[in-house]
């Protein structure tokens, strides 16, 4: 069976799902490694959601919320702007490379943008290939 | 009534638990009264075949502290699980990996490395290194096989309860040991420690909203002693560390550094760690974030300071 990369994708309700829905209503064409995970704002997202998506068998995990400054709930996206980057450089330590995590804001109205975000990260991880934690080996040996 | 069988065993560890086991000071005698020492290789001579020569059970209580990171550790781990009643995770590397936890960010290969060649006190021309068997003149001599992955005591046998701490504070270490003398032990699993959520929560410091534009380490600032010491920029672990030990570090100007482990109902500590710092970050400008984060040097082995072996990746990808 050929590889294709798995993305858990966090999209905020108020905007980027509605523009992932707007994408679908479009009938755009677009990757369909994305498996949607609907959150009520790009800030519920808390760090161990991504390394729990890592650690179940994901290549790859994106985020998208609201545009700074149109948060539902006035500031929850920066804080996602503060913990996304500080994740990466925590991740970068345990091995796990840059373009693997994504961060992005997608409107409602951005049906076109949440197609282009889907296939740009679909790519970058298809070149960094499946990620395979040391975590296997580890469980296998503690069998033994 | 019967005086308790009681075994201490260390792993790898740095010994500071069995003084955290002395701290409890004229108590011991309490527990001198109740109790009769088996093994404790730190203190009496026994020797691991008098172990292997008890019977399954035999001992009522063994509190083992350190993690496990080579073939003799976790022989010992499974021998005394069968040969105790009750199984103790003493000790911040024995219940989440603790310091040597911090191993699993490099391999054997490169620990090796760097301990018998890199080092620039190393004098070994040969580039000799640790062999698990060796045949001498004399006959072969053998060492116990080092392991890629450091792990918790948990993720090698059933443990039955866990003591947190680097080392345990007396007041935990004597909650678990009175909890043994009169018999009155909590449903097995139980982390015992006084019933605090966070390390904030016995912490004295007046907390406000905290919005930080810089990051300091410990010995780039005095500390005011009065306001949290996150609110000042050191990275504390209070805020994602469970509770109990009665908040001694920040009350000495010192930042938490998460020796209790995660607090109830959190899996991943250094992730929950990461979270509650970013979010403090006082700026919605990336580039500035960006400069901000740059003061943080080491995120992982900071946030993980006691407790990678348990997090969800459990170690480090090496390439």
């Amino acid at each position: 069976m050929v590889w294709e990369p798995k993305i858990v994708g966090f999209l905020c309700n108020w905007c980027s799902y509605r523009g992932a829905d707007l994408a679908g209503i479009s009938r755009l064409k677009f990757a369909p490694n994305v498996k949607v995970i609907r959150v009520p704002c790009s800030a519920r997202v808390e760090p161990a959601f991504v390394l729990k998506a890592f650690q179940s068998g994901a290549d790859g995990v994106i985020i998208l919320g609201c545009h700074p400054g149109d948060c539902h709930y006035s500031e929850g996206n920066y804080k996602t702007m503060r913990r996304v980057p500080l994740l990466k450089k925590m991740l970068a330590q345990l091995g796990i490379e840059d373009d693997r995590v994504a961060l992005d804001w997608v409107s409602a109205s951005e049906g076109e943008k949440f197609a282009s975000v889907v296939d740009a990260m679909t790519e970058k991880v298809r070149a960094l290939g499946p990620f395979t934690s040391n975590n296997a080996e580890e469980l296998e040996h503690a069998k033994t | 009534m019967p005086k308790l069988k009681l075994a201490l065993y260390w792993a790898s560890s740095c010994g500071g638990c069995e003084i955290g086991q002395l701290q409890i000071g004229t108590k011991l005698l309490q527990l001198a009264a109740v109790a009769d020492i088996v093994f404790w290789p730190v203190a009496i001579d026994v020797k691991y075949k008098d172990v292997e020569a008890m019977p399954d059970k035999s001992i009522d209580v063994c509190l083992f502290n350190g993690s496990i990171r080579t073939s003799e550790q976790e022989h010992m781990a499974k021998m005394l699980r069968d040969k105790s009643n009750v199984l103790i995770s003493y000790g911040a590397c024995a219940c989440n990996g603790g310091i040597p936890g911090l191993a699993n960010f490099y391999n054997r290969d490169m620990i090796f490395n760097r301990a018998y060649i890199e080092t620039p006190s190393t004098d070994n021309a040969g580039k000799t290194m640790p062999q698990t068997s060796f045949q001498s003149p004399q006959g072969v001599l053998t060492l116990p096989e080092f392991y890629e992955t450091v792990r918790s005591l948990a993720q090698t046998v059933d443990v039955d309860y866990f003591v947190p701490g680097c080392p345990p504070e007396e007041r935990t270490t004597w909650l678990a040991l009175e909890a043994l003398i009169e018999g009155k032990l909590p449903p097995k699993g139980t982390v015992i420690s006084n019933n605090v959520k966070a390390v904030c929560d016995d912490c004295p410091r007046k907390k406000n909203v905290k919005k930080v534009k810089s990051f300091y380490r410990t010995f780039q600032m005095v500390p005011e002693p009065e306001t949290c010491l996150l609110e000042q920029g050191l990275i504390c672990a209070g805020i994602a560390t469970r509770g109990g030990c009665g908040a001694p570090c920040p009350q000495a100007n010192m930042p938490c550094t998460g020796c209790y482990g995660a607090p109830e109902g959190v899996i991943d500590q250094g992730a929950h760690l990461l979270g509650a710092v970013a979010s403090v970050i006082d700026s919605t400008d990336p580039d500035e974030i960006k400069s901000i984060i740059d003061n943080i040097s080491d995120p992982a082995g900071t946030f993980y300071r006691y407790s990678l072996p348990v997090s969800l990746l459990r170690r480090a990808k090496i390439k």
